[in-house]
C-alpha cells in the first residue's frame, strides 16, 4: 500500500530521517512510536507530500509520489493540532473540502452525529474549543472513508467519550479494509488498535514488526515497558 | 483554476469577517472623507491622500499579509493534504488576501470621492486607486515571501516591519544621501535606477507624473518628472510596478512549492 525506500530528510543540520525503508501493509493498522523529535511527524508528512525529502522515494498504491497531488484523494489526515481559519464556520470548511474533492462524503452525517457536531456546524471556529476543533479534524479525515488514514496523535485533546468514539471509528475503518497509520504516546491505545508497530529513534527505524510477536517475544510484558526498554537500550 | 476559485471564495469569507479589514476600510473612509470635505480643492486632497496611501498601504499589506500567512499555516497543511496542487493553493490564498485588501481600500476612497461630488480630477483619482492596488499586490506578495522564508513569527514580523521602514521611509533619505555624497558627479541615472528598485517610489512617481507637482514630493519624484514627462514615464513606472508584482508573486510561489510544512 505504502512503500518507502531510502528516505532521507534534513532540516539544516538536523538529520530528521536517516535512510528509512518501510512497507505499510494494506488493511492493517500500523503504529509509529518513538520519543519526541524521533521523526514520526516528518515521516508522516513526507507520505502526505507536506515535507520534501532530500533523498529516497515513496510509493502510494503503486505510484511514486513526485509532486503530483492526485494520490491524496485516497488519503484522510488528522494532524496533531487542529487549527482552522477563525472566521469560517465548520460547515464552510467541510464544504471547502467537498468542493476540492468534487464528491459528496458518504460518512459526513454519520460521523457528525457520533461526535455531536451537528449543532456546531454553523458556528465560527473562533468560538469552538480545542477538543471540538479536533473532532472537526476527525470528521474531515474520516468522512470520505479513504483507503488510507493517517492519524497523528488523534486522541490528544479529546475527552474520554470522544476518544472512545474515535477509536471505534478506527476499528470500523479497519474492518472496511482501510490501511491506517497512527502515532500516539499512549501505549495502551496502540496495543488496543494496532496490528503492527514501527519504532523510530533519532530518525532511524529500530524495530518493525507485528505487535503480537513483539509481545510474545518479550514474555507478554506491557507494550509500554517494552518500548521504554527499547529506548533505554538505544540510549546506552 | 476551478479549485483556485473555490479557495479564493473561502478566503474571501474568512477575511471579510476580520475586524482588521473593517478597521482598514473605516480608516480610509474617514481619511478620504475628511480630505475631500475639508481639504480645499480636490487636487490638494488627492495629494494628501496619496501621501497617506504610500505609507499606510505598504504597512498594512505587509503586516496583515505576514500575520495572515502565519495564522493560516495549519489550515494550509490541512488543505495541502487534499488533492490540490501547491500552485493552485498558493494562488488561491494569495488572491484571497489581496482582493479583499484592495476592495477594502477601494471602497474606503471611492465612497467619499463620489460623495464629494467633484469629479474634475477623476483621472488622477483613478491613478491613485491603481497605485494603491499595485502597492497592495506588491507588499502582500512581499509579506508572503517573508512569511514563507521565516518559520519564526517574531523574526518574520520584525523583518516585515524592517522592509516597510526601509522602502517607505528610509529609502528617500538614502537617495538624498547618495546625491549629497556624489554631488560632483552626474548621478541622475543611478538615482533613476535606485527609484525603480523601490515600489513605493514607483507608486509615488506614477501618481505625480500625472499631477505636475513632483518637485514637492521628494527628489526622486522631481527627477522622474524631468526624465519621463508624459506617457513614457507612466509606461516605464507602470511596467516596473508590474515587474515588481510578478517577481514577488513568482518568488512566493517558488518558496511555497519548495516549503516543508
Amino acid at each position: 500500500m505504502i512503500s518507502i525506500k531510502n528516505l532521507d530528510k534534513k532540516y539544516g543540520s538536523l538529520h530528521a530521517l536517516k535512510n528509512i525503508n518501510l512497507h505499510v501493509n494494506p488493511g492493517r493498522v500500523t503504529a509509529i512510536v518513538g520519543p519526541n523529535a524521533s521523526g514520526k511527524t516528518t515521516l508522516i508528512k513526507s507520505i502526505l507530500g507536506l515535507v520534501k525529502p532530500n533523498a529516497g522515494s515513496i510509493e502510494v498504491m503503486g505510484k511514486v509520489i513526485n509532486g503530483d497531488c492526485s494520490y491524496k484523494k485516497f488519503i484522510g489526515y488528522m494532524p496533531q493540532s487542529a487549527k482552522f481559519p477563525e472566521n469560517l464556520k465548520v460547515r464552510e470548511v467541510v464544504n471547502l473540502i467537498k468542493d476540492i474533492r468534487g464528491t459528496e462524503p458518504p460518512l459526513a452525517n454519520e460521523i457528525s452525529e457520533k461526535f455531536n457536531l451537528t449543532n456546531e456546524m454553523n458556528k465560527l471556529f473562533r468560538t469552538l474549543s480545542g477538543g471540538t476543533k479536533q473532532k472537526v479534524s476527525a470528521l474531515i479525515a474520516f468522512m470520505y472513508s479513504p483507503k488510507i488514514l493517517i492519524l497523528d496523535e488523534p486522541t490528544a485533546g479529546l475527552d474520554p467519550v470522544s476518544a472512545g468514539t474515535l477509536k471505534n471509528l478506527v476499528r470500523e475503518e479497519k474492518e472496511r479494509g482501510r490501511t491506517i497509520i497512527l502515532t500516539s504516546h499512549i501505549m495502551s491505545e496502540i496495543e488496543e488498535l494496532s496490528d503492527e508497530i514501527v519504532f523510530l529513534l533519532e530518525g532511524k527505524i529500530h524495530f518493525e514488526g507485528d505487535i503480537e510477536s513483539l509481545l510474545s517475544n518479550n514474555n507478554n510484558e506491557k507494550l509500554e515497558r517494552i518500548i521504554a526498554k527499547m529506548m533505554m537500550v538505544e540510549a546506552v | 483554476m476551478n479549485v483556485t476559485l473555490k479557495i479564493i471564495k473561502y478566503e474571501f469569507s474568512n477575511i471579510l469577517r476580520s475586524k482588521w479589514l473593517i478597521i482598514y476600510t473605516l480608516f480610509f473612509l474617514a481619511v478620504s472623507y475628511s480630505l475631500f470635505t475639508f481639504g480645499g480643492d480636490s487636487g490638494k486632497a488627492l495629494v494628501s491622500l496619496m501621501n497617506v496611501i504610500v505609507i499606510i498601504i505598504p504597512l498594512i499589506s505587509i503586516i496583515f499579509g505576514t500575520m495572515y500567512l502565519y495564522n493560516s499555516r495549519e489550515f494550509v497543511e490541512t488543505i495541502l493534504c487534499q488533492p490540490i496542487s501547491r500552485k493552485a493553493l498558493f494562488i488561491g490564498v494569495y488572491l484571497g488576501t489581496v482582493i479583499p485588501l484592495s476592495l477594502s481600500f477601494a471602497a474606503g476612497v471611492l465612497i467619499p470621492f463620489f460623495l464629494s461630488g467633484n469629479y474634475d480630477e477623476i483621472n488622477t483619482f483613478l491613478l491613485l486607486m491603481v497605485t494603491g492596488i499595485f502597492l497592495t499586490i506588491i507588499f502582500t506578495a512581499a509579506a508572503f515571501v517573508i512569511g514563507l522564508k521565516n518559520d519564526d513569527k517574531v523574526k518574520g514580523l520584525g523583518f516585515a516591519i524592517f522592509v516597510w521602514l526601509l522602502l517607505a521611509i528610509v529609502y528617500d533619505g538614502i537617495v538624498l544621501f547618495v546625491i549629497y555624497i556624489f554631488q560632483d558627479y552626474p548621478v541622475e541615472n543611478a538615482v533613476l535606477a535606485l527609484s525603480i528598485l523601490n515600489p513605493v517610489d514607483l507608486g509615488r512617481i506614477l501618481f505625480l507624473l500625472n499631477f505636475d507637482i513632483s518637485a514637492l514630493m521628494g527628489y526622486t519624484g522631481a527627477l522622474f518628472q524631468k526624465f519621463f514627462s508624459g506617457n513614457a514615464g507612466i509606461l516605464v513606472s507602470s511596467a516596473s510596478l508590474c515587474i515588481w508584482s510578478a517577481l514577488l508573486i513568482l518568488w512566493g510561489l517558488k518558496s511555497f512549492d519548495g516549503k516543508d510544512f
